[in-house]
């Protein structure tokens, strides 16, 4: 390939400087496609080309998008609304890949939300944003009301039968409010707690509705899909996974940062070239290949294309495709610890093996951290990546927990059995 | 108690409200934001999280007289709304100081050194996380990952996010929140 590779995600987002407005968003091409699917296009046919482009999800699990939109009862509806919603509550930690979307391109995001909702007969559409991401609120605000103005939202979107009413929803911090169903509850205006599945949201979801919750970054593929056709998209990417994808880097390397790129990009060449390697004089510890609740990575997977089937083999998932990277001056049960204690936090306390069982993880890797571990909690660590294994617990929070555990238990085994053998961390220095 | 509950203890709110709570009821003006607040939700009750946040940016934090006030206004029981805001991280069920610093303990903060940027707060404040200068000027609180790993390690001052903070950098930025 000759030509620099394609990124129609960020071709509007220049650093530092603030996002092109209606008219200069137009001016790039904006609303064309908008255009294109209230004009030519019937909500199925924009189903059909999602689903042909092989876009999957963009928010951790990388389900296809066209079959999730295909599942949302058709026909009449009694004049009750569907709805759209945007997971925008991006609370993974290591990942910042769908603030870059929001602040960067907001009426990229407006466009295709407008797209997606008519694509599967939504009449409300809500973007469901974290409560830190302040200038995102902003930003989105104003296009949407600028959008607004235009014709673009409300009553007969340009002359045609299709209506949208769109709100931003600002929420006020749980992780939990990300997995999509306890984000239905947590729009409802109640505590965050995830819903048994089935039914699934497409049929049964927000006030009982019909919903559908997708990621930022994967709706934001929706308007180039319908522009460019299914086609173009899959040949974006190096792999089977069509597209782009919005990689990031940060930790140890030494220039941390988001960059577009093709989808099935090797870790190597991200680590490398994008995020200029390891600091100077370190070495690769470990890294966490899209966030918090993904498996380790170490040296010998570096060649792996960084998409969701080729992830797969190494035990580890492509996650939100935003690194974080150890290197080897870090203690490997003190960064365990840190993560642990995240997700012992932010539990929603529904269900047992999670509430009781994350604090216990974490005050065991803080013992063996503090010198006061015993051979036998590791057997306990391990028990519990069994017990809140996926299928043991309500929702995939605790199963997201004990991926770094069970992974980091293999490989960082050594360092666990010489903190408890030497009662002390062998990376803190004697005060 | 449910650990889901340490994250809302840390942001203030599993204890009781003081009792210096003023029984004043919400500023009409405030009133009238929440009514529109609810004409965006199919049930009045979905508004309550985002009217939580209208009365505390005007109260600083949600006593128990305004959590009531508020609870009449959306047809809500007390206790029903007290359960919504312990929750969330960012309802303050007790006091904070004039300025709240939100200091990121995730994971890419934390390899990049929230530890000393934490001690370094800490001892300048004279307080510990979770805690309130005794002049009230600041409220230090954890939070989790602000999106800004790429320019770690980050925290907030009430609004503003701030990113590759260092000691020195740190000490500029209080004196910037009278
Ligand atoms: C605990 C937990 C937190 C999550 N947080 C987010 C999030 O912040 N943003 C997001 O897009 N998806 C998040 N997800 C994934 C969502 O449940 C859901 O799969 C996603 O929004 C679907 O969108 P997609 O199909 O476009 O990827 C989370 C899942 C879990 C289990
Ligand atoms: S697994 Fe954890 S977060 Fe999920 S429902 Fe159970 S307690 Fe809540
Ligand atoms: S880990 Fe601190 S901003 Fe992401």
């Amino acid at each position: 390939m000759s030509s620099t590779p394609e990124r129609p995600l960020t071709r509007n987002i220049r650093p530092g400087e603030p996002p092109l407005d209606l008219v200069g968003y137009e001016r790039a091409g904006g609303y064309r496609a908008l255009r294109r699917a209230l004009r030519e296009l019937t909500p199925s046919q924009i189903v059909q080309q999602v689903t042909d482009s092989n876009l999957r999800g963009r928010g951790g699990a990388g389900f296809p998008t066209g079959k999730k939109w295909s599942f949302v009862p058709h026909g009449a509806d009694g004049g009750l609304p569907k709805y759209l919603i945007v997971n925008a509550d991006e609370m993974e930690p290591g990942t910042f890949k769908d603030r870059l979307l929001l602040e960067g391109d907001p009426h990229q995001m407006i466009e295709a939300i407008i797209i997606s909702a008519y694509a599967i007969s939504a009449s409300v559409a809500y973007i469901f944003l974290r409560g830190e991401y302040l200038r995102a609120t902003e930003l989105l605000t104003r296009a949407a009301h600028a959008a607004e103005a235009r014709g673009y939202l409300g009553a007969h979107i340009l002359d045609s039968p299709f209506s949208l009413a769109l709100h931003v929803h600002t929420s006020a911090g749980r992780y939990m409010c990300g997995e999509e169903t306890a984000l239905l509850t947590a729009l409802e205006g109640k505590r965050a707690l995830p819903r048994y599945k089935p039914p699934f949201p497409q049929v049964v979801g927000l006030w009982g509705r019909p919903s559908v919750v997708n990621n930022v970054e994967t709706l934001c593929n929706v308007p180039h899909i319908v522009e460019r056709g299914a086609a173009w998209f899959r040949a974006l990417g190096r792999t089977q996974d069509g597209g782009t994808k919005i990689y990031g880097a940060s930790g140890h390397v030494r220039r941390p940062g988001a960059w577009e790129l093709p989808m099935g990009t090797p870790l190597r060449e991200l680590l490398e070239e994008h995020a200029g390697g390891i600091r100077a004089g370190r070495a690769l510890r470990a890294l966490l290949p899209g966030g918090a609740s993904t498996a380790f990575l170490t040296a010998e997977h570096l060649d792996v294309p960084l998409d969701f089937s080729s992830m797969e083999p190494t035990g580890s998932r492509l996650g939100t495709g935003t690194i974080t990277v150890a290197d080897d001056r870090t203690c490997p049960v003190a960064l365990l610890r840190n993560l642990e204690h995240f997700f012992a936090q932010e539990s929603c306390g529904w269900c047992t093996p999670c509430r009781d069982g994350l604090p216990w993880t974490e005050r065991l890797l803080g013992a063996i951290e503090d010198g006061d571990g015993e051979m036998q909690d590791l057997e306990i660590l391990e028990m519990h990546t069994r017990f809140l294994d996926s299928g043991k617990t309500f929702c995939a929070h605790a199963p997201g927990a004990m991926a770094p555990l069970a992974s980091g238990l293999k490989i960082f085994r050594d360092d666990f059995e010489r903190h408890i053998r030497e009662r002390r961390c062998p990376w803190k220095r004697a005060a | 108690m449910s650990t889901g509950d340490s994250a809302a203890m840390l942001a203030g709110a599993a204890q009781a409200a003081p009792a210096a709570a003023p029984s004043a009821p919400l500023a009409p003006e405030l009133t009238a934001a929440i009514a529109q607040l609810v004409g965006q939700y199919d049930d009045k009750r979905a508004a309550c999280i985002e009217a939580l946040k209208l009365v505390q940016r005007q109260y600083r934090w949600v006593d128990d007289a305004r959590l009531g006030a508020l609870a009449r206004l959306l047809d809500m029981s007390i206790a029903e709304l007290d359960g919504v805001a312990t929750f969330y991280n960012l309802i303050y069920r007790r006091p904070v100081g004039r300025h709240v610093i939100l200091l990121c303990d995730s994971v890419s903060c934390w390899l990049c050194g929230a530890d000393q940027l934490r001690a370094r707060l800490e001892q300048r404040l004279g307080v510990e996380v979770g805690q309130t200068t005794a002049d009230d000027r600041f409220t230090l609180l954890p939070i989790v990952c602000l999106g800004h790993c790429d320019h770690a390690p980050a925290l907030m001052v009430d609004e503003a996010l701030h990113g590759d903070v260092d000691a020195a950098g740190v000490d500029r930025l209080l004196e910037a929140y009278p």
